[in-house]
Formats: structure tokens, C-alpha cells, sequence
């Protein structure tokens, strides 16, 4: 199943057409490459027209997309061995958040994300990536061995929202988040956060409260979902585009406003359609901010995670 | 909402419970807190009338009284909720915060103002209650707050995501530097604010029939098998489930709170 939006439809026809020439030249043995080669050329110069100019909306779609490599993805293709931990030892076990051991270009870490699912089934037991409290209750679990061996704590965040139900209010999921952000704050190793998809609200921010907050640059991150904020400020859900302009809720408009450090480009057309590039730019990226990272004393980190948060607001003093 | 809004003021002596409808002779109400005679409803108290029933007479000094909004994203109709917000509440942000005695203790507090939209936590919101910590944390003081919130503020956008991440740092300071940190939950404390420095308190107080939970009703109704409970995102609900540690009536939160300060302080810090 391809899902293509509404900015997409003109490249996926000219894909279908390139398929199409490629099938026909192999099947009938003939030599098409000139006409190929200026359909490909002709797609490459529409990939740059459209992605010129993305819309906050198209963003949201982006960091949406159904092919969006997702955490596992990412762990898979940059990391040289991963092995995934489970369970948050008060009996639960949350598949809307893995974590586990890692080796990453000479480090070892501790590395803890948010994870959709690719088909109906394992978005049903990923809950789409809407962590309860027992995930954030792993992902502190994970957070306190990263600080008793001494490793660095790399998270990939990529949430809708945490889970708003019925059972996770009674199991305490305000608590979760908040007790989630104060055990990243008390660490004295490195930490990264890289928002790879959807920074969604208190979801998100419950496992970003980093040294370094990295975007990609189609991820989106915001306080509240586009379509929650149009049926507010709009009384439609259906003005969700002119919402997600208002929140600026790009990585462009993040890194504006101070509240990230890093941009990391994805390759033309998106991270969907080269999910290995991605991953290779998302992987240095990290190593380039543990390098830096390293280099500082354990109490040093942790005073500069305060001061990095603690500068953020803008207000007026009379 | 309505429900538990403020009490419908019909005339300047008599105002009407807005649980129950029961016509109220106005200086017994006030008397009794803005707590109904009949039904108990705790009504919404402005933020300064709240740190007034709380604290030693002409014992509070209010801080940052300097901090105004901006409106960092030009956001729609933002600056003119804001200045809606300064009519309903009379404050110029929906948190008032400053130093205080109680029963004698030295204490930083704040309480925050639903009628300043919807108490919603913003930079100078944010910005004010890390600063409560970080006053507790050097002048070794305790903390108490008052919590009355409908979340982060939608219209600093990103902003006020990060505030939810600076006070839950400072909430860190106040621990490491072993001073008590109370909250006191009030109608309604929701969402961004309860999911951080509301949460990490050392002891939870909440008064009877407080909305406390973290997304909206309906939305927590959708995401779920089932009805929710009938008390669901009340602070019973919070107390059975293990949330919030004490529900005490407004006319007991006083004594309550003194004696949590005489619990937690040195010795060398009561009766001053």
C-alpha cells in the first residue's frame, strides 16, 4: 500500500512512469535509458520545486507518514548492535516504548524511543506510539542504569501524545511524564534527544529534557496537535493547516526560537524515501554531540541541561 | 465547566452555589471560604484572595511582580485574551507568587488564577515558578503552591512546552537543596501543569471535588474501553488511585499545611 499525499501525487507519477519505462525496456529488451534518465532528471528537479516550499501542514503529514522510518528503523541502520531491555519492574511491559543497550561508533548507550507500528496489527500493540505510564516508567528505569554504568542516553522521540485513556490516568500518567523529565534533569552522563517524527506535546517533551535536542528536518514538535488547536482556536478541526502555522511547530521555527540546537537535513523527498541517508546523518549528528558532550565533568552536565532549559521564555519585565 | 465556575453573583448580597442553586447570604459565604453551607462545593477563589486566606496577615510580599507576557509567535487573538485575562482576574499573569509567614513558618508561595486563561502555564508562568524553587532551593525555604490550571498556554506554542521542562528542573533544585515542596490541587488542575511541576510534590494535597487528570474528558473517554468512572479526573478519583496523598477541605488546609512545615523543617526553624 502507497500512501501518497496531496504535494506528492505529481512525484509518484512521474515514479510510476519511470517503473513503468524500466518494465517495458526489460521485457521487450529495448534501450529507453535516454527517456528514463530525463524522467528521473525531471522528477529530481520536482523533488527540489515542492520541497522548496512545505507548508507547516505538509510537515505534519511528513512526520506522519506511514513509510516514516520509525525508532526501530533508525536503531537498526545506525547502531552496530542493540540489545532491547524490557519491562518497567512494577508489572508492566509498554511496546509504545523501547529502549535497551547499544553500540554506537565506539560508544556504548543506553537508548530509549517512542515506536509506531508498521501495519494494522503492530500499531494496534504500539498503541501508535501513545506511551502509558509504565513507558515512561521503563524509560526511567533505563535512565537510572544508564547512570549507574556510566553511559550516555540517546532517545528517540516520536509520539502523538502519551496515552490519554482511562487506565493510564489511573495509573498515574501525569506523574509518569513529570517524574520522567526530572530523572533525565538529575543525570550526570550526556544525554541527546533527536525528535525523528512527531514531538507531541507532554508525550514528547517527557523524554527531551536532554543536554542536546536535535529535529529532523521534517520532524514537527509542538505543544498541542494542530487539529486540537484548530478545534479551539477556530472551533474546526478541519483548519488544522492554518493551526499548524500559527504553533510553528517546524524544526525551522524550533531552532529559531532556541529551542533546539540541530537541524539534521533529511535527503530530498523526505527520510521515507532514503531511510538509510537518514539514518546516516541522524547517526553522525549524535556521535558529533556525544564527542562534545564527553569532553564535560558529570556534575558539569548536569548543570548545563539546567541552564539549557532554564533560559527559555520570552516575557517582558516592566 | 459551568458547574463549577465561580458562584453567580445575583446582587451584591446574595450569590448563588453553583452546584447546588442554593441562594447564599454573601458574608457567610465569604465567610465560610466561598465553601456552599449545603453542598460543600469549594468555589474558585481569585489567586490573591487565595494566598490572603492562606497566609499570616500582612505577611506577603509579592515577587516578580515585574513579569509581563509577550507574544513571542504573533499568535491569533492572543494579545487581546491577555488582556481579557487581566479584567477576569484582576493579575497581570495567571500566577502570583511571593514570600509569606505561615502560622509563623517562612514560606515562598504561589497560587495560580483560573480566571487568567484558564490558568494556563506560559513563559512568565513558567519563568515564576522556577523561580519559586530556585528562592526555596537558596534561602533554604519551603514551597507551596497552588494549583489551578487548565495546562500549557497554546499560544506561546513550543514555549510553553519548554516550561513544563524548566520548572520540573527547578522542582530538582528545591529537592537536592532538602527543602518541602506542598501542592495544593485546586478546580482544575490539568494537563501540562500536572504532568510536571504540580506532580513532584513531597506531599499532594487536593481540595474536595477538584477536576485533577491529564487530557480533557472527552477526549480520555474516546481513547478508552468502557465508560469512565463517575468520579473519573475528580481528586477522590486521584486520591483512590493513589495520586494524591490528602483531600482536605478549604477550612482545614491551614492546619493541614502547618503541620506538614512542622513535620518537615528543623527544629531550629519553628516558633519564630
Amino acid at each position: 500500500m502507497m500512501t501518497i499525499f496531496d504535494f506528492e501525487k505529481p512525484i509518484s507519477e512521474l515514479e510510476s512512469a519511470i517503473a513503468e519505462l524500466r518494465q517495458l525496456a526489460a521485457e521487450k529488451g529495448l534501450d529507453r535509458s535516454r527517456e528514463i534518465a530525463e524522467l528521473e532528471a525531471q522528477r529530481e528537479r520536482l523533488l527540489k520545486q515542492i520541497f522548496a516550499h512545505l507548508r507547516p501542514w505538509d510537515k505534519v503529514l511528513l512526520a506522519r507518514h506511514p513509510k516514516r522510518p520509525y525508532a526501530l528503523d533508525y536503531i537498526r541502520l545506525m547502531c552496530e548492535n542493540f540489545l532491547e531491555l524490557h519491562g518497567d519492574r512494577l508489572g508492566f511491559d509498554d511496546p509504545a516504548i523501547v529502549g535497551g543497550l547499544a553500540k554506537l561508533g565506539g560508544y556504548r548507550l543506553v537508548i530509549v524511543g517512542q515506536q509506531k507500528g508498521r501495519d494494522l496489527k503492530e500499531r494496534q500493540k504500539r498503541n501508535f506510539a501513545m506511551a502509558k505510564p509504565e513507558g515512561y516508567r521503563k524509560a526511567m528505569r533505563l535512565f537510572r542504569l544508564a547512570e549507574k554504568f556510566r553511559l550516555p542516553v540517546l532517545t528517540l522521540v516520536d509520539t502523538p501524545a502519551a496515552d490519554p485513556g482511562v487506565e493510564s490516568e489511573s495509573r498515574g500518567i501525569s506523574e509518569a511524564i513529570a517524574q520522567s523529565m526530572l530523572t533525565m534533569f538529575e543525570l550526570t552522563v550526556p544525554t541527546v534527544s533527536v525528535i525523528i517524527g512527531e514531538g507531541g506535546s507532554g508525550g514528547a517533551i517527557a523524554l527531551a529534557a536532554a543536554n542536546r535536542v536535535l529535529m529532523l528536518e521534517h520532524a514537527i514538535y509542538s505543544v498541542i496537535p494542530p487539529e486540537g488547536c484548530a478545534a479551539i482556536l477556530y472551533r474546526d478541526p478541519n483548519k488544522a493547516p492554518q493551526a499548524a502555522d500559527a504553533l510553528k511547530l517546524t524544526a525551522e521555527s524550533a531552532l529559531e526560537l532556541g529551542l533546539i540546537d540541530l537541524v539534521i537535513p533529511e535527503p530530498l523527498g523526505a527520510a521515507h524515501r532514503d531511510p538509510q541517508t537518514t539514518a546516516l546523518s541522524v547517526r553522525t549528528a549524535v556521535l558529533q554531540q556525544l564527542d562534545e558532550l564527553s569532553r564535560m565533568e558529570p556534575d558539569a552536565l548536569r548543570e548545563h541541561r539546567y541552564q539549557r532549559f532554564r533560559q527559555m521564555g520570552v516575557y517582558e519585565t516592566v | 465547566m459551568q458547574r463549577r465556575g465561580v458562584a453567580q453573583e445575583n446582587s451584591e448580597q446574595w450569590v448563588q452555589c453553583s452546584k447546588c442553586k442554593k441562594i447564599l447570604f454573601r458574608p457567610d459565604f465569604e465567610r465560610a471560604m466561598r465553601v456552599c453551607p449545603h453542598c460543600g462545593h469549594h468555589h474558585r477563589l481569585r489567586a490573591r484572595e487565595r494566598i490572603l486566606l492562606t497566609v499570616d496577615a500582612d505577611t506577603f510580599q509579592e515577587t516578580d511582580a515585574d513579569l509581563r507576557p509577550a507574544d513571542p509567535l504573533g499568535f491569533p487573538d492572543y494579545a487581546d485574551k491577555l488582556h481579557k485575562g487581566s479584567a477576569t482576574s484582576g493579575e497581570n499573569e495567571a500566577i502570583l507568587t511571593g514570600t509569606a509567614l505561615l502560622n509563623g513558618y517562612d514560606i515562598v508561595i504561589g497560587a495560580m488564577d483560573f480566571g487568567f486563561m484558564g490558568g494556563s502555564m506560559g513563559s512568565v508562568v513558567g519563568e515564576k515558578v522556577a523561580r519559586c524553587f530556585e528562592r526555596g532551593a537558596e534561602r533554604k525555604l519551603p514551597v507551596i503552591l497552588f494549583c489551578a490550571s487548565g495546562g500549557a498556554r497554546m499560544q506561546e506554542g513550543l514555549i510553553s512546552l519548554m516550561q513544563m521542562a524548566k520548572t520540573t528542573a527547578a522542582v530538582g533544585k528545591l529537592q537536592r537543596a532538602g527543602m518541602p515542596y506542598i501542592a495544593v490541587f485546586t478546580d482544575p488542575t490539568m494537563a501540562g501543569v500536572l504532568a510536571s511541576f504540580a506532580s513532584l510534590a513531597d506531599v499532594i494535597v487536593a481540595e474536595p471535588g477538584a477536576l485533577v487528570g491529564f487530557a480533557g474528558q472527552r477526549v480520555a473517554a474516546q481513547a478508552s474501553v468502557g465508560k469512565p468512572p463517575a468520579n473519573f479526573q475528580t481528586a477522590e478519583f486521584q486520591h483512590e488511585h493513589g495520586m494524591v496523598d490528602l483531600i482536605v477541605p478549604r477550612k482545614q488546609l491551614r492546619p493541614t499545611l502547618t503541620y506538614l512545615l512542622e513535620m518537615f523543617l528543623p527544629v531550629e526553624a519553628h516558633a519564630r
